[in-house]
């Protein structure tokens, strides 16, 4: 796959896309079809098409795993933080109208779209890890087997460009 | 809707919500503590925090109010609505309060039985599992009771397979296609009740269900419900999840699961059951709990009877607990205020009793490195406490007089003594399951102190950080055997409450 140019100059023209895409999804679930979940699957298929295309190892070391972990984590946050906030404001939880003390339809507003964006967040997040977790371990069922190849192989294994 | 008021926050009108809410943030919070010992000190606050919150709750519905919470402001039968009465208040004491009790104990057996690297995963799973089954306790709502039992259900596989044994992997598989299975089912049931009422809250499904009860739909939601609420909960024939995931888990997972996970399936059983098909007179003659009474019968015997061929500790204390479940599911079956009773003080005495058992067995598990029966030989002289404390609680498992175990069986006998013939025969059987007990414990009593001790290596009496939690639970198996004025009192107000009889 590394090899193919057109997949490569293809992917290098779509994944801006896709990633703005994903955003306008988040980001205009309020006024069309949308919202957190699909965003976050879009944005991360966009991630996920980097390192079907580039490879894991350079897809890791943009997006690492720490930051995916915290963002999965930090998504959920964004979520119940919100209710917290709305309960600190002596409103039930989640109950998006104290958000805006002057207008509660503001509030409401204001409310789903971070929420939405909290959801977003940790749905993209899982999603690469959920890819990471799978692709990192083809490599070490590969890495084993080559290992048990190695010692039969290696004079084979030495002559070929890697 | 209601609009916002400017009041400022008020912890006690919103104890429903941070019930649920405090566990859920603290997990994600959780995962960020990466230093020694951070992630469990967090959810041991937290669960003190729960706890706190569950106790007050307790406190407030006692007198037979009904706390009505609306989730965001929607007012129900619109929105989710969080509605604790005295039945469920009890269930999330005893689910919090294990879990409050299950942490202190856990930190040695979590450093011994899971890689270190994994511990903020783990006591963020733990955090997710007690905000899920505080969740499916609390809701109102039928499709929140799912949603809540996908969050507990989720954490638990993990929480199953964080150990090293790898026997935990195909044992945390098995429950993760049974649970997915059962939760199916409960949601098939709720969507027929959905499409049959087009309402989701408990209360209100109740009232909207009479001029539609008689129709094949809602018998069929029923049978979804039930079957899939007693898989979770591991009814005969339903429970081959349950042993091994509890066998091969770390120990403090089999504390915390054994003493809270199958009660709180029961307590949902309880409120379908109850709460919506209750008072629906084409149920009558269809007596779903009833139908569930042979289960029972054949639950705590095969339970008692199995266990006696155990050679693994822990898998002897699972299948025990399938016999208990059995006991419960007897005493709902048997109906009326004394059979409900039975059965819902046994859900707060088999938590107490099977967590202390599960603590010992742990305990052992961390000094001597096996669960194989033959290698406990004169561990009774080599750790004293803990075989003593192991002693004391399987006396309660039995129902000796002045023990909890005593309790449950004493109403669990005295509602089937009301039901005539059967009733004298289900009274014989649970008399001769508890003599099966008493098999499988004195196996243990026998290689604990009548066998010597194997010389080739030393074991040592367990941490302290260990017994103080078990025996706390041991004294508490007599405590509340001797006075049964929070545990009985409580249990027959919540069966009062389901019944709808006023006292």
């Amino acid at each position: 796959m590394i090899e193919h140019l057109v997949p490569r100059i293809l992917a290098k023209l779509l994944i801006p896309f896709i990633l703005l895409f994903g955003l306008y999804v988040q980001f205009h679930g309020d006024f069309g079809p949308g919202g957190g979940f699909q965003a976050g699957v879009i944005f991360a298929a966009g991630i996920i098409l980097y390192a079907l295309i580039y490879g894991l190892d350079r897809a890791r070391s943009v997006v690492t795993p720490g930051l995916v972990s915290f963002l999965v984590a930090l998504g959920l946050l964004i979520y119940a933080g919100v209710g917290v906030a709305t309960l600190l404001l002596g409103a039930e939880f989640l109950n998006y109208n104290a958000l805006d003390s002057h207008d509660p339809v503001h509030g409401q507003h204001l409310g789903i779209l971070i929420i939405e964006f909290g959801v977003g967040v940790t749905v993209a997040a899982v999603m690469i890890t959920i890819f990471y977790q799978f692709a990192g371990r083809l490599k070490i069922t590969r890495e084993l087997e080559c290992d048990e190849t190695d010692d039969a192989d290696e004079e084979e294994m030495t002559g070929s460009p890697r | 809707m209601s609009t916002a008021a400017n009041a400022g926050f008020s912890l006690m009108a919103n104890l429903p919500a941070l019930q649920v809410v405090v566990p859920m943030v603290a997990a994600p919070i959780c995962t960020f503590l990466r230093f020694r010992n951070g992630p469990w000190a967090f959810a041991l606050l937290v669960s003190a925090a729960t706890f706190w919150i569950s106790a007050n709750l307790l406190m407030q519905v006692l007198g037979g109010d009904v706390i009505s919470y609306e989730m965001g402001g929607w007012a129900p039968p619109f929105g989710i609505e969080y509605r604790v009465d005295t039945i469920n208040a009890f269930v999330l004491l005893i689910v919090s309060g294990v879990s409050l009790i299950a942490l202190p104990y856990a930190l040695r057996s979590v450093e011994r039985e899971v890689p270190r690297d994994k511990h903020h995963l783990f006591y963020a799973a733990w955090l997710l599992c007690l905000c899920g089954m505080l969740g499916i306790t609390i809701t109102g709502d039928a499709f929140n009771i799912f949603v809540f039992l996908e969050i507990s259900s989720l954490s638990t596989y993990m929480l199953l397979a964080s150990g090293r044994d790898p026997r935990a992997l195909t044992a945390a598989f098995q429950y993760l296609v049974l649970g997915t299975l059962g939760a199916t089912f409960i949601l098939i049931g709720v969507g027929l009740l959905y499409i049959m009422t087009g309402t989701l809250n408990i209360a209100d499904l109740a009232e909207r269900l009479g001029p539609v009860s008689d129709t094949t739909s809602v018998r069929a939601a029923a049978a979804f419900l039930t079957v899939g609420i007693a898989l979770k909960f591991a009814l005969f024939p339903a429970h081959f999840w349950l042993p091994n995931g509890y066998a091969y888990s770390p120990s403090a997972v089999g504390v915390f699961l054994s003493a809270t996970a199958t009660k709180v399936s029961i307590y949902v059983l309880l409120r379908f059951q109850f709460t919506v098909f209750g008072d629906i007179p084409a149920f009558a003659e269809l007596d779903f709990a009833t139908l569930l009474l042979p289960f029972a019968v054949v639950a705590f015997l095969v339970g008692s009877t199995v266990a006696i061929f155990q050679t693994d500790l822990k898998r002897l204390l699972a299948w025990s607990s399938i016999a208990q479940i059995g006991y419960m599911v007897a005493g709902i079956g048997l109906g009326g205020i004394d059979g409900l009773t039975a059965g819902i003080v046994h859900l707060f005495n088999h938590a107490v009793t099977k967590a202390a058992l599960f603590m010992a067995a742990g305990a052992i598990f961390l000094r001597v490195g096996s669960m194989h029966i033959d290698k406990l030989a004169g561990i009774g002289k080599t750790m004293p406490f803990t075989t003593l404390a192991f002693v004391l609680a399987g006396l309660s498992l039995i129902g000796v007089p002045t023990t909890v175990g005593f309790i449950s069986k004493w109403y669990l006998i005295l509602a089937a003594l009301q039901h005539g013939a059967t009733g004298y025969a289900i009274a014989a059987l649970v008399l001769a399951s508890s003599l099966l007990a008493v098999i499988y414990v004195w196996r243990v009593v026998e290689v604990a102190y009548f066998r010597e001790p194997a010389t080739n290596h030393e074991v040592t009496e367990a941490p302290l950080s260990m017994l103080l939690p078990l025996w706390a639970l041991t004294i508490g198996c007599f405590y509340f055997g001797l006075e049964t004025g929070y545990s009985v009192d409580i249990a027959r107000a919540a069966a009062q409450s389901l019944l709808g009889v006023t006292p």
